[in-house]
């Protein structure tokens, strides 16, 4: 039932045959939880709050840096090195007291993802990396939940809805009917890297709160089976039919909590990956020079470049083709732009090679024209 | 015979731009062979093709005119 005082807050869509009273009582009723309080997050959770949401659960480990200032709106200057979660929270209460949150101030896993969305009855993926992508995908499957998956790449975003049934006659689709395994590794630049226009997780992150008022209500059709491209640059938007793939083996529940999703995964190991501060390689660079060998792991044209770092330039894609150029009598630092790339690298090249002697500047290049 | 094809996301930034025109392809694996031999990088990008606006799974014939599309994964948020 709806307070005399929603009755009033939610008129505008109560105007609208198409969702009523009844459609917003829907809402009320809902749960929704997103992963990821980043571009698409900030954008989705504003709009979910705003449209009366009852239960709002988001997900996020990071805390605010000054780079996510461009696009993710939720976030002051003044508020850099806080949770996003806890700041998000504030705002959002704000902006409507009456809905409940629930925060998770955590990297979701294979071992807590199903725990989580579990509790929810539609869940908004906003995060950044294919790992995670995977995880909550088949979390989705398993736990029988409505995913809409929104993604972003530069100035192109991705939107579709996946394990959603309207009736008995449809296939609910997932991830994998379209891509079976996540890329490797290699083949991901750490999306931070890339650069993105600040209003594109806007736009994604609104269509994905739009998706799941229609999830809600039952109106309109939702956006599964299709996966929608838009790019800003021509503003141009494509949708593509997407259909089973008959190959597809479904996961089952053991295969899931013991697959290696990746580098969020596998923590022990990203544990034992050396880091070596820009102060630490400082000192190095003046003392013994020579017992050092530098690989800058970013792609060719990739920016600044720093002539006391410069040594030898491997992108990330080569690290394993190219790991003869690897000098393993000396100390190899790997460095890309903010050390989340040099980590991947080191890891993959310690599962395929087992080398050790690895180091990655910590906070990257970024971290090093601080100082 | 012409295919007209429209890329995104990585696969235009290998490519250098958002449609380009092929020859001579008469199904989708011949188009894709054609393609990682121009822009050998594709080799290491996941990606999957629609013909009309159609996801497709296996090798598909083409014919003159056809729109392919060529659509990676991506990741960011």
């Amino acid at each position: 039932m709806l307070t005399s005082k929603e009755i009033s807050r939610y008129e505008r869509h109560i105007q609208l045959p198409e969702i009523g009273i009844k459609g917003q009582e829907l809402i009320k009723k809902a749960s929704v939880l997103v992963i990821g309080a980043g571009g698409l997050g900030c954008s989705a959770l504003q709009y979910l709050t705003a449209m009366g949401v009852g239960v709002i659960g988001i997900v996020d480990f990071d805390k605010i840096s000054e780079t996510n200032l461009q696009r993710q709106v939720l976030y002051n200057a003044n508020e850099i090195g806080k949770y996003k979660v806890e700041v998000a929270v504030q705002k959002l209460s704000r902006q409507n007291p009456a809905i409940k949150f629930i925060t998770y101030c955590t990297q979701l896993t294979n071992k807590n993802a199903i725990e989580i969305i579990k509790n929810y009855d539609i869940i908004v993926d906003g995060t950044d990396n294919f790992a995670t992508r995977y995880i909550i995908n088949d979390a989705c499957w398993i736990a029988n939940k409505p995913l809409v998956f929104g993604a972003i790449h530069k100035f192109e975003g991705q939107l579709t809805v996946f394990n959603y049934k309207k009736d008995n006659n449809t296939i609910p689709l997932n991830y994998r009917d379209m891509f079976p395994t996540s890329p490797a590794v290699a083949e991901v630049p750490n999306c931070s890297d890339l650069g993105v226009i600040g209003v594109l997780p806007g736009i994604i992150g609104t269509l994905q709160a739009t998706e799941v008022l229609k999830i809600i209500t039952g109106i309109g059709t939702v956006l599964a089976g299709k996966l929608l491209f838009m790019n800003s640059l021509d503003m141009e938007f494509y949708t593509f039919e997407i259909t089973p793939d008959v190959n597809r083996k479904n996961i089952s529940i053991e295969e899931y909590l013991s697959y290696d999703y990746g580098q969020f995964c596998i923590s022990e190991s990203q544990n034992q990956i050396n880091e070596i501060s820009c102060k630490e390689l400082k000192e190095l660079l003046l003392n013994n020079r020579n017992t050092l060998q530098l690989i800058d792991i970013r792609d060719q044209e990739e920016l600044p470049k720093v002539p006391v770092l410069e040594e030898l330039l491997i992108p990330l894609v080569e690290v394993i083709e190219r790991v003869s150029e690897f000098d393993s009598s000396k100390k190899i630092i790997l460095i890309c732009k903010s050390g989340i790339r040099s980590k991947l690298a080191i890891q993959m090249l310690q599962k395929k090679f087992g080398l050790r002697n690895l180091f990655s500047l910590e906070g990257g290049i970024t971290e090093w024209l601080k100082n | 015979m012409k295919i007209e094809v429209i890329v995104f996301g990585m696969i235009a930034d290998i490519i250098g731009k958002q449609k380009i025109e092929v020859n001579n392809c008469s199904d989708t694996t011949s188009l894709q062979i054609k393609l990682t031999h121009d822009y050998p990088k594709l080799c290491q990008q996941k990606f999957v093709m629609a013909v009309y606006k159609k996801v497709i799974t296996g090798n598909t014939n083409l014919n003159n005119g056809d729109v392919v599309a060529i659509l990676p994964p991506f990741a960011g948020g």
